[in-house]
């Protein structure tokens, strides 16, 4: 067999993956004179490609911090990262390494720096250097991913918070990145902002086929996910799919975390006798459950 | 304290191409130590009505009487209407500007004309309301606090005014569910020993459900329902159509009356629930 079927084969076994993030044995030390702060410590993680991992964990418990060091914006003390096998310390790479894995913030308000919509968008490919056609085609397809093709000449201070973040989104994926790290992308939306802003991260992963790292504090955003990963004081405490990690109601409310209303339902009549499954996660879900019950 | 709002209507940029009516013809009633939920999504007007109830914003037309006073009327003093009605704006922490965390919350109460020890009592008080350590953090400076420190000290700010009507625009937007949790818990119990009228300004259905006595529904700048939580969350259809939704828990229930599981549909919270779907499944196996 040549050499390509044979990773070919391997491909479709599932074990030739490629890995798009590594973390190898990160420690991150803020430590100053007056205290000492290790806000990573001892981490390994690994993303492959085209995956959805959803990170969860309290302020303060280290989410946004991993999540600097996944396009070198923090470099570890100890340890490495790599990035489609490029390691962060190596400074030639850099640029590489941001393109490959760009970054959506909290804030639409401070990622934006033009005042046309499109101009914004053209902000990231003007810097690598493209020809004027090439821009041109990368904003008309990053605006048409988003769905803000019409809004493409306005001025971005007159949109909702939802179009604002999704014009954001819009200047990363004009990097044509392969990886996206959301920070709290929705933290500041209103309900209808967020599921825009979900609506789209679930495009980019599922047709655009870009892997995803989604950190947020709501619960219902990470039933959807591949993986969730829960954090704790710099360590990863938890990490399994939804089910696994919402069946464990009692432990992720001693990390001071919610879990979605009907699993934490479910779980207070499974201690009174009743018989139900413990990984409930949608309305749907229980209701088939509790007919089944009648 | 009471409020009333009579045909208010608020229009930015009047007569020029940007004219935009933000809250259209409307009156509600809001009684003395009542704790109402303000809803509606993005541009449905909350924040512009909100921001005439302490005279930030002058209406075009309609009255709005504090304690039956107008407060539109010429001869009121704006310093009145703020020291009565404490408003605390979205992501209050971004308006800190003092050194220390003392200074920042005795700003208000300084403006008052109060003297030092006033001052100093009520900074103590405030700080204890919103479980700040006092001793501990009064000298730091609050931009070495965590996001949910810095947003509790700037609530402590508005409440060392010791306003009578307190007005919250998602006061928990950003936070993690601990430190929304705690916000929501010290709301709560402050309105309970002090009677005071509130009024939050919230997207989460839950926590709504949770916490108030009314709620306040607004769309396009019109009052679209009013009434209880388990009056306002029946309206699934309504609420649905203007962007808003219920909380899971009675979105559940709903849905298990659809299936002819026959609940209790004004349901709100998973202790209810809990109770309503034990009663129905010890009833059947009694049957």
């Amino acid at each position: 067999m040549s050499y390509e079927g044979a990773l070919y084969i391997e491909f479709k076994r599932g074990i030739y993956m490629e890995k798009m993030i590594k973390v190898d044995k990160v420690t991150y030390d803020y430590s100053n004179s007056e205290k000492e702060v290790i806000a990573l410590n001892n981490i390994s993680l690994e993303v492959k490609q085209g995956e959805f991992v959803v990170i969860i964990g309290h302020n303060g418990s280290g989410k946004s911090t991993l999540a600097k060091h996944l396009n070198a914006l923090l470099l570890p003390t100890e340890g490495d990262v790599f990035v489609k096998g490029l390691n962060t310390k190596d400074e030639s790479k850099i640029w590489d390494i941001r393109q490959f894995a760009g970054m959506v913030f909290q804030n639409p308000d401070n990622q934006i720096v033009a005042t046309i919509v499109e101009e914004d968008v053209a902000f990231g490919p003007e810097n690598l250097g493209l020809q004027p056609n090439e821009i041109r085609n990368r904003i008309e397809s990053s605006l048409k991913v988003v769905d803000m093709e019409e809004f493409r000449h306005k001025a971005p201070h007159l949109l909702s918070g939802g179009q604002k973040q999704r014009i954001a989104i819009a200047g990363v994926i004009a990097m044509r990145p392969s990886c996206i790290i959301f920070d709290e992308p929705t933290a500041m939306l209103d309900p209808s902002g967020r599921k825009e802003v979900i609506n789209t991260i679930k495009k980019l992963n599922k047709e655009e086929q870009i892997t995803i790292i989604h950190i947020t504090h709501f619960m219902e955003e990470a039933v959807n996910a591949d993986r969730v990963i829960v954090m704790e004081d710099g360590d990863i405490v938890l990490e399994g799919t939804p089910r696994e990690v919402f069946s464990q109601v009692e432990r992720l409310k001693k990390l001071a975390l919610d879990v979605p209303q009907v699993t934490e339902l479910a779980h207070q009549l499974i201690k009174e006798g009743i018989d139900l499954p413990h990984d409930i996660l949608t309305v749907d879900e229980m209701v088939m459950k509790l007919c089944q019950l009648k | 304290m009471s409020i009333k709002i009579e045909n208010l209507t608020h229009i930015y940029n009047p007569s020029s191409p940007f004219e935009t009516t933000a809250l259209d013809n409307i009156s509600f009633e809001v009684t003395e130590g009542e704790f109402i939920g303000l809803i509606g999504h993005t541009g449905s007007g909350k924040s512009t009505l909100i921001q005439h109830l302490n005279g930030l914003l002058k209406p075009t037309k309609g009255k709005i009487l504090i304690n039956q006073v107008d407060i539109t009327s010429k001869d009121v003093k704006l310093q009145d209407i703020r020291k009565n009605v404490g408003l605390v704006f979205q992501y209050p922490e971004h308006q800190l500007f003092e050194e220390t965390v003392y200074k920042d919350i005795a700003f208000g109460p300084a403006n008052l004309g109060l003297n030092e020890e006033e001052i100093k009592a009520r900074v103590v008080e405030a700080m204890d309301l919103v479980r700040l350590p006092f001793q501990e953090l009064r000298d730091r400076s609050p931009f070495e606090l965590s996001g949910g420190q810095r947003r509790r000290v700037a609530i402590a700010g508005v409440l060392a005014m010791k306003p009578n009507i307190l007005i919250l625009d998602e006061p928990t937007a950003g936070l993690d569910p601990k430190g929304r949790d705690e916000i929501l818990e010290q709301i709560k119990s402050l309105h309970q020993q002090v009677q005071n009228t509130v009024i939050l300004v919230s997207h989460s259905m839950e926590d709504i459900a949770k916490l108030v006595d009314r709620i306040i529904v607004m769309h396009k700048g019109k009052v679209s329902l009013i009434g209880k939580p388990t009056q306002v969350f029946k309206e699934v259809e309504v609420l649905e159509s203007i962007g808003l939704g219920i909380p899971q828990i009675t979105y559940l229930m709903k849905m298990l009356k659809e299936n002819n599981i026959k609940l209790r549909e004004d349901i709100l919270t998973i202790e209810e629930a809990k109770a309503e779907i034990i009663n129905w499944i010890r009833g059947n196996k009694n049957a």
